[in-house]
């Protein structure tokens, strides 16, 4: 079941490449849509049959390199199931999105349905290299995305990101090897390395493995200082590349946390704790800064994200602190965190679809160069507040479940840490409003660079419905998350009691 | 009875909801419906109110959403519904077919069940949610008028400064949880927590909530939010958002008194807020600065009230200054309509132009000033009973702030109430209508008549009902001195106000400056908090480029360079050894083909030489 969700996209994408040179765009496009609305559906009955308090589920596991202690083993618990959900209502949504698309739209579909196996994939693996492979492969296929239907300076951008987070995925690579050496039998079985636990009680060896994941990861979360290559990735990125690349890609990074680093490495984790606290609230404060400063509206999103990922950073910092503080606090920080990446994934899918809208309207993405486009685009204007208010954090939407969670949770456990966190969402309320007045509201002012269609327009059919989703399932979460947390919450808790042993 | 509870806080949201995502296909029939819908809602208030139901749905781990209704609920859900109602009803008039009037209707239907949401909420979270939602509602309110970039910047301070306050709640939130782990967030749970928590607990709470009502020193965002149109004001304004900050402190005053010096502070806090808007006030030249600021000194009374544990008395003001202020914000806008100017001077006359509405905004302002047998009057002296008991230094400064009350309430009758100005002397700041809509009436009388009706609540045994139905154990009652005394006061003072008119008041003009500009709390925000964040935030995103961007572009170019490196000299030094190796065997095999001549001669001479040595070495080494 799992493994046919996982490769069904990229046999669809063989077959869109197989098919003659001149099919219709139209067909390429219709075969692209009905296959994610497909995964969609196959994900909506994965959910409908899974059994919250039964851990893992859906499991296959068959024997790939067996000298190399390699296996094939693929399942999925809470903390992967939000992800699976979130992958392909963001894939669906891109695949609407990208209606318009006429560059080389065969190779553009093919790509995507290949990513979003290489996604599905990392998210379903319980096997460490079997998550290196698909992890690594995301990336490849996101190089192409960027350098093939990027901006001016793709090329460039393209390479970054390659050679940025190729690097980090190969630190990863290299701690996963030391995983594999320290456990006895050697595997890389993530289910047997959890239950062996490995490196309890060799606090060195521990350490540099834990480095070792800890900045493979880090360079995907991203976290400051290893962020550098998201906001050119970003800024030169499709829209719909973007919104993948933000809403599934990063979300690897702090999936990987919580199922390799948390439970494998728990006695060196709670050691370093501390250290990942101060990352997260670096990542709180400086990302929100910075991205305060920006003058470009998608590389301001850009850097929101590594504001939205910061908190995820700080809780599961926090929710290793150690036994005077409650399981209640620390159940609530790791389920927050959770639900931020469903949240952010949603909410920066969104701003991003929405940001490549106006810069197909405009041709820039420079915040100066448009005012008071409310005038010509409302239901623009309306999508973008309802985004931009629930990225900072109302209530009614998802991002407040989140971070109300992860700071009620943690500020227990880590006081000063989380009482510094909390200006983030004050810092990002004043950025989003900024933006809003600068490219909304105001007297009327179109950017009119050669080259530019004139007439602004609102928002056109595909587009709407590649967004209004992404936000009412927001609204969704905010309003009446049961349907999520019930599912989060027995897996934050398992992954609570890996990390108190 | 808990769908109707449900039912109270789902229709405005749902209908609010509805009219936004219509836009403006719903203008025409956003008005009526939002008052029918409003209507339902009151009927659906005074029915919880009597049966004080409560309402528990699942939402976070642990940590229930609970709302419920008791006294101070119920009776702050129909002082909401019932003011939100008539404010519609007057706004049905307000609004002409030009403006998007879907998107009004809809956020008010918003704002009023979030308003609903914050009152009722028995949990923490919930009360957050609401809370913030109106925060963003009035956002979008007060940028109503979006199109104008003032109006929008007054929206944003309006925001960034409540949710500066708003992080109170959230450090809160975390500090009940970690003081209770097993707790649900209740509010009735809070005074229980455990010190340090408990005073974490009681200071976020308060700066919230100080924040909200506009309390010293988050006051200036209050003056900013008049840019937003007059029924903002009137609702949100002065009878329901910024009176939510009060509610609260009256809702957890057992965890402030737990916390041993919380009651002190928000007393204290909400009587000098008092006195200073209220000198803020009287140094207004614009109605509705003065009318703003006015509330935030009317809202100090139900802080001050909160503080000393008057809970009867700060709930009567706060209904009773509901009434008063939005019948006043209202009367302000009709006159914007008509007359184009809120500039006091430019109302000259203003309720002899329009009598009936004159006569209106007297019976407001007279009860705003706090002359007897007013409502504000009698709200005002139950709470001061209560400052009374606890520390007379408070009574007296509540008598200030009384006082001052009388001052500007007098002071704003006095100008309306001048002869009609001769047509060209007075500049219109933008051409009026000339014209108040006789629709636009009733609601105002039904506001003017709450002013004067309310104040029964205070007396005898409707007042004893009222403290019984808060659950206000012994509430002080006003000794009959006190009752004089403050009527006294207001009536002295608005006389002595109404003689003096607008002659200059002999004092320095840095007096006048202070409290003209709401005591230059914007500016110094502006100076000392805003301007370094931003900064920061550049200095960040230098360092981001210049520092971290370019270490790791350093790092490639680095990497490249060792590339280049090794190709020219690497690269050349072990291709040239490999060559070097390659020319010198071809030198020697050219050396070695040398001898080989082909001639005979040459080959025996070589022969012989090599016999010769062979021979030699032979004999050397034997």
């Amino acid at each position: 079941m799992l493994s046919t969700l996982v490769f069904a996209p990229t046999a669809v994408a063989l077959l869109l490449l197989a098919l003659p040179r001149r099919t219709p765009a139209k067909v390429i496009r219709g075969i692209w849509v009905a296959t994610a609305a497909g995964l969609m559906a196959a994900t909506v009955i994965l959910w409908a049959g899974y059994d919250p308090g039964g851990g893992m589920q859906y499991e296959t596991r068959a024997r790939w390199i067996p000298s190399a202690g390699v296996g094939y083993h693929v399942g999925v618990d809470g903390l992967s199931l939000p992800m699976l959900a979130l992958t392909c209502v963001l894939f669906l949504a891109c695949a609407v999105y990208a209606w318009r698309e006429d560059r080389r739209v065969r190779e553009f579909a093919a790509l995507f349905l290949f990513l979003e196996t290489t996604c599905l994939g990392v998210f379903v693996s319980l096997d460490l290299i079997l998550f290196f492979v698909f992890f690594d492969l995301s990336i490849v296929g996101m190089y192409f995305v960027i350098a093939g239907w990027g901006h001016k300076d793709r090329a460039r951008a393209a390479l970054m990101f390659f050679l940025y987070t190729f690097l980090g995925s190969l630190a990863l690579l290299l701690g996963f090897i030391g995983l594999y050496l320290a456990a006895s039998p050697h595997t890389f079985d993530i289910v047997d390395l959890t239950a062996a636990n490995p490196l309890a009680g060799r606090a060195g060896y521990a350490g540099l493995v834990l480095l070792a994941i800890g900045i493979g990861l880090a360079v995907k979360t991203p976290t400051v200082p290893f962020h550098t290559w998201l906001p050119l990735a970003h800024t030169e990125a499709p829209a719909a590349g973007s919104a993948i690349l933000a809403g599934v890609l990063l979300k690897m990074g702090t999936y990987g946390f919580l199922r390799i680093a948390m439970p494998i490495l728990p006695d060196v984790w709670r050691q370093y704790a501390t250290v990942v606290v101060i990352l997260g609230v670096i990542c709180i404060l400086y990302g929100a800064l910075v991205a305060l400063a920006q003058s470009d509206f998608k590389r301001m999103i850009a850097y929101t994200s590594v504001n939205h990922m910061g908190y995820i950073i700080l809780a599961i910092g926090a929710a290793a602190a150690t036994a005077d503080t409650s399981r209640q606090a620390q159940s609530l920080a790791v389920t927050g965190a959770v639900t931020q990446m469903v949240s952010h994934g949603l909410l920066t899918g969104a701003l991003f679809l929405l940001a490549g809208a106006l810069y197909e309207r405009g041709r820039t993405y420079d915040m100066d160069a448009y005012s008071g486009i409310a005038a010509k685009a409302p239901v623009f204007t309306g999508m973008t507040a309802i985004a931009a208010f629930a990225s900072l954090g109302l209530p009614g939407f998802s991002g407040f479940i989140a971070e109300f969670q992860i700071f009620t949770g943690s500020l227990g456990p880590r006081p000063l840490a989380t009482s510094l966190s909390v200006l983030g969402i004050l810092l990002t309320a004043g950025l989003f409003l900024r933006a809003l007045q600068k490219i909304f509201l105001g007297p009327l002012r179109l950017p009119d660079a050669p080259g530019t269609p004139r007439p602004f327009s609102d928002l056109r059919a595909h587009e709407n419905t590649a967004v209004v989703p992404l936000l009412a399932l927001a609204v969704v979460v905010g309003i009446v998350p049961r349907f999520l947390l019930d599912v989060i919450e027995p897996a934050s808790i398992a992954v609570l009691e890996l990390l108190a042993r | 009875m808990s769908g109707v509870l449900w039912a109270l806080i789902a229709l405005p949201l749902a209908a609010g909801t509805v009219l936004l995502l219509c836009g403006r296909r719903a203008d025409r029939a956003s008005a009526p419906a939002a008052v029918a819908v409003m209507l339902v809602a009151l009927g659906l208030a005074v029915t919880a109110a009597y049966t004080e139901p409560a309402v528990r749905a699942a939402l976070l781990s642990g940590l229930p959403a609970e709302l419920s209704v008791d006294g101070l609920s119920g009776l702050l859900a129909v002082t909401v519904t019932a003011v939100t109602t008539l404010v519609l009803a007057f706004s049905a008039t307000e609004f002409g077919p030009r403006e998007s009037r879907g998107r009004f209707f809809g956020l008010i239907l918003l704002f009023a069940g979030s308003m609903l949401v914050t009152v009722t909420a028995a949990t923490l979270p919930v009360l957050l949610m609401g809370w913030e939602v109106m925060g963003a509602t009035s956002w979008a309110l007060i940028g109503y008028w979006w199109r104008d970039p003032e109006r929008v910047r007054a929206a944003n301070t309006a925001f960034m400064t409540t949710r500066t306050a708003d992080l109170g709640l959230y450090l809160a939130a975390g500090a009940a949880l970690a003081a209770n782990p097993s707790g649900s967030l209740a509010l009735s749970d809070l005074s229980g927590a455990g010190e340090p928590w408990r005073s974490l607990i009681t200071a976020g709470l308060i700066t919230a909530a100080l924040g909200k009502s506009a309390q010293l020193p988050f006051s200036f965002w209050l003056s900013r939010a008049m840019a937003g149109p007059s029924p903002v004001s009137a609702l949100l304004h002065s009878a329901t958002m910024v009176i939510a900050g009060a509610y609260l402190l009256l809702r957890i005053e057992p965890l402030l008194e737990a916390s041993g010096w919380g009651s002190t502070v928000v007393a204290w806090a909400g009587v000098v807020t008092a006195i200073a808007l209220g000198l803020v006030a009287v140094a207004q030249t614009d109605l509705k600065q003065l009318l703003a600021a006015s509330s935030c000194a009317q809202i100090g009374f139900m802080v001050l009230a909160a503080g000393v544990g008057g809970t009867t008395g700060g709930t009567l003001q706060l209904i009773a200054h509901a009434a008063a202020k939005s019948l006043l914000f209202l009367i302000s806008g009709v006159w914007l309509t008509a007359l184009g100017t809120k500039t006091l001077t430019g109302l000259y006359g203003a309720a002899r132009r329009y009598r009936a509405v004159g006569v209106l905004f007297t019976v407001g302002a007279l009860c705003l000033a706090g002359l007897p047998p007013l409502s504000l009057w009698a709200a005002k002296d139950v709470l001061l009973a209560a400052a009374f008991e606890e520390a007379p230094a408070l009574y007296v400064a509540g008598l200030v702030a009384a006082v001052l009350s009388a001052l500007y309430s007098a002071k704003a009758l006095w100008f309306v109430w001048q002869p009609v100005p001769p047509a060209e002397s007075v500049p219109d700041t933008e051409p009026g209508t000339r014209h108040v809509p006789s629709r636009a009436l009733p609601p105002l009388a039904v506001l003017a008549l709450a002013c004067v009706a309310l104040g029964v609540l205070a007396f005898g045994p409707t007042g004893a009902a009222v403290s019984r139905v808060l659950d206000a154990a012994e509430q002080p009652t006003p000794k009959i001195w006190e009752w004089l005394l403050s009527a006294a006061l207001a009536l002295g003072t608005a006389g002595a106000a109404w003689i003096w008119g607008n002659r200059r008041v002999p004092l320095p003009t840095v007096f006048s400056r202070l409290f003209g500009s709401w005591l230059h709390v914007e500016p110094a925000a502006q100076l000392f908090l805003v301007r370094p964040v931003l900064a920061l935030a550049h200095a960040a995103s230098w360092f981001d480029d210049r520092v971290l961007d370019a270490a790791v572009r350093g790092a490639g170019r680095g990497a490249v360079d060792l590339a280049h490196w090794s190709n020219h000299r690497l690269e050349a030094g072990v291709a040239g050894s490999v060559s070097r190796v390659a020319f010198a065997s071809r030198s020697l095999g050219r050396l070695a083909r040398r001898p080989q001549t082909g001639q005979l001669h040459q080959y025996l001479a070589q022969a012989v030489a090599a016999l010769t040595v062979l021979a030699l070495v032979f004999v050397f080494v034997k």
